[in-house]
């Protein structure tokens, strides 16, 4: 090539590149709100399957107390804690968790204990437990999580929060036992964290958010 | 390639010359997000897209594309239009999005849009692109949901489960007919499977057409065209 076909060239790729990111800008800017909006509307959506029976303030997204690891709950990634007040007394605490020992992977875990320690819901966030036998642990999935509605720490005492087969009092899973041993383990120390800590998680300032 | 009419270019591509079943071109998203008839409708619509505008914008500028910048150009047309559809589904289709995840972006690799634009776009008028884009697209977007629904019926004995991630509403679990399925299918040998059951059955009705074509001569309406 010479020289000028060389100028000539990059200016072409320069022009297209041009009117590709423009493209993709007008739709970013076209975007960009219900994006947020979806997001937000998202997160919310999957806090509040895990406050049933509670009536709360709004604004439960913004109470959010992120702890680094080690913080004495599952998993070693950060734990996130909301919470959820009424009338501006504290009524609940909405735990993200990760429980680290499922069958394939952390399974991501939000569970939502009322002030006075019993359960008020249970949802898997993400999983990558095999469909048809560890995805039961899903609430679109079957009913298991809500056997949990309603427990807590000394309903039963802590050697009963296992699989019925394994001596405890939770109902097993076909065909698979290591995805909702996970998760039952991970509820379980949750809820001996939340005893321990009540009053500090309620006093904690909230944490920004990391824009 | 010849560049027959709007209808012939359409019914290449979602038949005779089926990106998925025929070139084999873009596996790697057909048996990863096949696992429901509803996701691989997702994924498959947003190849079909970005297959269609891509071959419009490859076509549109193919007179100032020399071909030794060619291959960048499409690059940068693909990923901006693979980013475009991405933005479009997170604003419109927000938990579809969440459920093919990276396999969304990861359009931009599924070489059969490089195939058509190299192949086809590059060297043909605006409308027969778009229609080679559409048809390409709709016959692997055809192809996804045909094994997603293949796979999703056998595996989980269910059909047209989380429709809601189209629709939106409340979680909709399908129509189930039995508590439970072949696992099989489900998991990554499954696709295989049900990838090479789904090239036997179109070599199949080919060759049986072909077959009877010698009696109907007559007909001359799937004649290959070259
Ligand atoms: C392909 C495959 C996938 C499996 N996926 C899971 C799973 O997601 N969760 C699980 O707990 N067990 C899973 N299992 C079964 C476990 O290997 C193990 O056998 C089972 O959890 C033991 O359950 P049981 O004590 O009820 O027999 C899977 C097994 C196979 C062969």
């Amino acid at each position: 090539m010479s020289d000028r076909s060389i100028v000539k060239t990059g200016m072409t790729l320069g022009m297209i590149a041009a009117v590709c990111t423009s493209l993709v800008a007008a739709t970013y800017q076209l975007t960009k709100d219900r994006i947020a909006a979806n997001e937000k509307a998202l997160l919310e959506q999957s806090l509040q399957p895990a406050l049933t029976g509670i009536f709360y303030d709004s604004g439960v997204s913004e109470s959010r107390l992120v702890l680094q690891p080690p913080h004495g709950l599952p998993g070693n990634d950060p734990a996130i804690i909301y919470r959820v007040f009424a009338e501006g007394e504290p009524a609940a605490a909405l735990f993200v968790v990760t429980a680290r020992d499922g069958f394939a992977g952390p399974i991501r875990i939000v569970l939502g204990v009322e002030a006075s320690g019993s359960v008020t819901g249970v949802r898997i966030l993400q999983h990558r437990e095999t469909p048809g036998l560890g995805d039961k642990i899903v609430s679109a999935r079957s009913d298991w999580v809500y056997q949990f509605d309603g427990r807590s720490m000394g309903d039963p005492q802590l050697l009963g929060w296992a699989l019925k087969g394994d001596g405890g009092e939770f109902d097993q899973l076909t065909g698979a036992s290591i995805t909702p041993r996970a998760v039952i383990k991970a509820i379980r120390d949750t809820l001996v964290y939340f005893d321990a800590n009540r009053d500090a998680i309620f006093q904690a300032a909230a944490t920004e958010a990391e824009e | 390639m010849t560049s027959g009419g709007f209808l012939q270019q359409l019914q290449t591509g979602l038949w005779k010359d089926n990106p998925g079943l025929v070139q084999l071109l873009g596996l790697c998203p057909l048996l990863a997000v096949t696992t429901t008839l509803v996701n691989g409708f997702g994924l498959g619509i947003a190849t079909l897209l970005v297959l269609a505008m891509s071959n419009a914008l490859v076509s549109a500028t193919r007179r100032w594309i020399k071909p030794e910048i060619r291959i960048p150009i499409y690059v940068l047309i693909i990923a901006s239009l693979v980013t475009c559809i991405e933005l479009i589904f997170k604003a419109w289709f927000p938990m579809l999005d969440r459920s093919l995840g990276i396999f969304i972006p990861l359009i931009v690799t599924n070489c059969a849009i490089v195939a058509r634009a190299e192949v086809f776009a590059s060297r043909n008028t605006i409308g027969v692109s778009i229609a080679d884009g559409i048809g390409m697209g709709a016959g692997f977007a055809m192809l996804l949901m045909a094994i997603g629904a293949f796979r999703e019926f056998v595996g989980q004995a269910s059909i047209l489960s989380r429709l809601d991630l189209i629709t939106g509403g409340e979680p909709f679990n399908g129509f189930s007919f039995a508590d439970s399925g072949l696992l099989l299918a489900i998991l990554p040998p499954g696709a295989f499977f049900s990838l090479a059951l789904a090239v036997v059955l179109k070599n199949y009705m080919d060759q049986r057409r072909r077959n009877s074509r010698g009696a109907f001569a007559s007909r001359g309406l799937r004649r290959p065209h070259q």
